[in-house]
């Protein structure tokens, strides 16, 4: 290890003994390969063992250790100490979530709105064996392939202005994930997917302003998805005036 | 379903259809207005007002061109200061919306009328 140091400020939240989070400052040697996440492991080994994180797979894969880093909504294991350095660091939990400990977000509420938007293939299995195997070009996987790369890291629960203002808001990666299997020609569940996608709270509460699309480490648009289904809603709107009971009787 | 009927996805649309007509016709009219004319790469003539109007005011292909050039950029511009101001703090409620949107609506239906009468 090198001489140089680093200093970290971390918001640090105990709910058993602190009235409010406050941030705590650490100093830490400089390595140049450390991402965020080697950085907090060495102050949870060496400097302070209470410090409370998320993590799990190091490969941006796990979507386990998403926290504001310089108000940015990021990824621990893929943000590097030395595109930083030698300025300190200020670490926080993710935005529009209450916080469980430290860098620690409650996301009980995101993976309720997650359920509420049916995220399998609804209706595949129906098909009897005999008839063989579900087929798909590669023209309809490239439908929906980017919107499956959403690894559930809820950065863009944290950069979205809205889910600030409107905490019932639906939000970016459900309806990202949503439209995924809307889009999935196995799938059969659009139907059950409208009310929470096209309600009062789901698309039509976004003020596009992009930003969920900015953050998001995989590369998913969830601002796209978002805009497509506002045009789908759209259209499904003038339809519905055309057709009200959709051409049923 | 239950939402089907809330008038936010016609708001939306005709917002999008404003965004598209000011992204088709507003850099056009930046140049010619703000850098055409006054830099003299286009006479300053071909902006007259005997030639805009005749051509604006008199015939239908012009008239039907401002037409979808302005109605549907109202509408855009009033659906992102109503939200960008939500976005910024201010939640303003039904009675603003109403004023905003209706309006942008007395605002179009004038437009409409003064060049169709």
């Amino acid at each position: 290890m090198s001489d140089k140091t680093l200093t970290i400020e971390i918001l640090r939240y105990n709910p058993e003994t602190d009235d409010k989070p406050t941030f705590g400052t650490f100093t830490i040697p400089y390595v140049e390969a450390w991402s965020m996440l080697d950085a907090l492991e060495h102050i949870k080994d060496e400097l302070d063992s209470s410090l409370a994180y998320r993590w799990s797979c190091r490969m941006a894969v796990c979507g386990s250790c998403g926290m504001v880093i310089n108000g940015t909504p990021k990824l621990g294991c893929e943000t590097f100490l030395r595109d930083y350095y030698p300025n300190p660091i200020r670490v926080e939990p993710l935005a529009n979530f209450p916080i469980e400990k430290d860098l620690v977000i409650d996301s009980e509420d995101f993976i309720k709105k997650l359920e509420s938007v049916k995220p399998y293939i609804i209706n595949a299995m129906e098909k009897p064996v005999e008839e063989g195997v579900n087929k798909q070009t590669p023209q309809q996987l490239g439908l929906y392939k980017q919107f499956s790369m959403c690894i559930n890291c809820m950065l863009c629960y944290s950069a979205c202005p809205q889910m600030g203002l409107n905490p019932l808001f639906t939000g970016p990666a459900v309806i990202a994930l949503g439209h995924r299997y809307n889009l999935d020609s196995r799938d059969d569940g659009y139907e059950q997917r409208t009310e929470v996608i096209q309600g009062k709270n789901g698309v039509w509460s976004c003020t596009f302003v992009g930003y969920c699309s900015e953050v998001c480490p995989k590369n998913v648009d969830p601002a796209a998805a978002i805009n497509q289904n506002k045009l789908q809603g759209s259209q499904d709107w003038a339809l519905s005036f055309l057709m009200p009971r959709k051409g049923d009787k | 379903m239950s939402n089907k009927r809330h008038i936010e996805p016609l708001l939306w649309s005709l917002f999008g259809a404003g965004g598209t007509t000011i992204a088709f016709f507003f850099p056009a009219i930046i140049f010619v207005v703000g850098l055409g004319v006054p830099l003299e790469i286009i006479p300053a003539e071909a902006l007259s007002y005997e030639r805009m109007s005749a051509f604006f005011l008199e015939s239908w292909i012009g008239k039907l061109a401002l037409m979808v050039a302005l109605v549907p950029s109202y509408w855009a511009c009033i659906h992102r200061i109503y939200h960008g101001a939500h976005d910024l703090g201010f939640h303003p409620g039904g009675g603003v919306k109403m004023a905003c949107y209706g309006g942008t609506l007395i605002l179009s239906l004038a437009t409409i009328a003064l060049l169709l009468v």
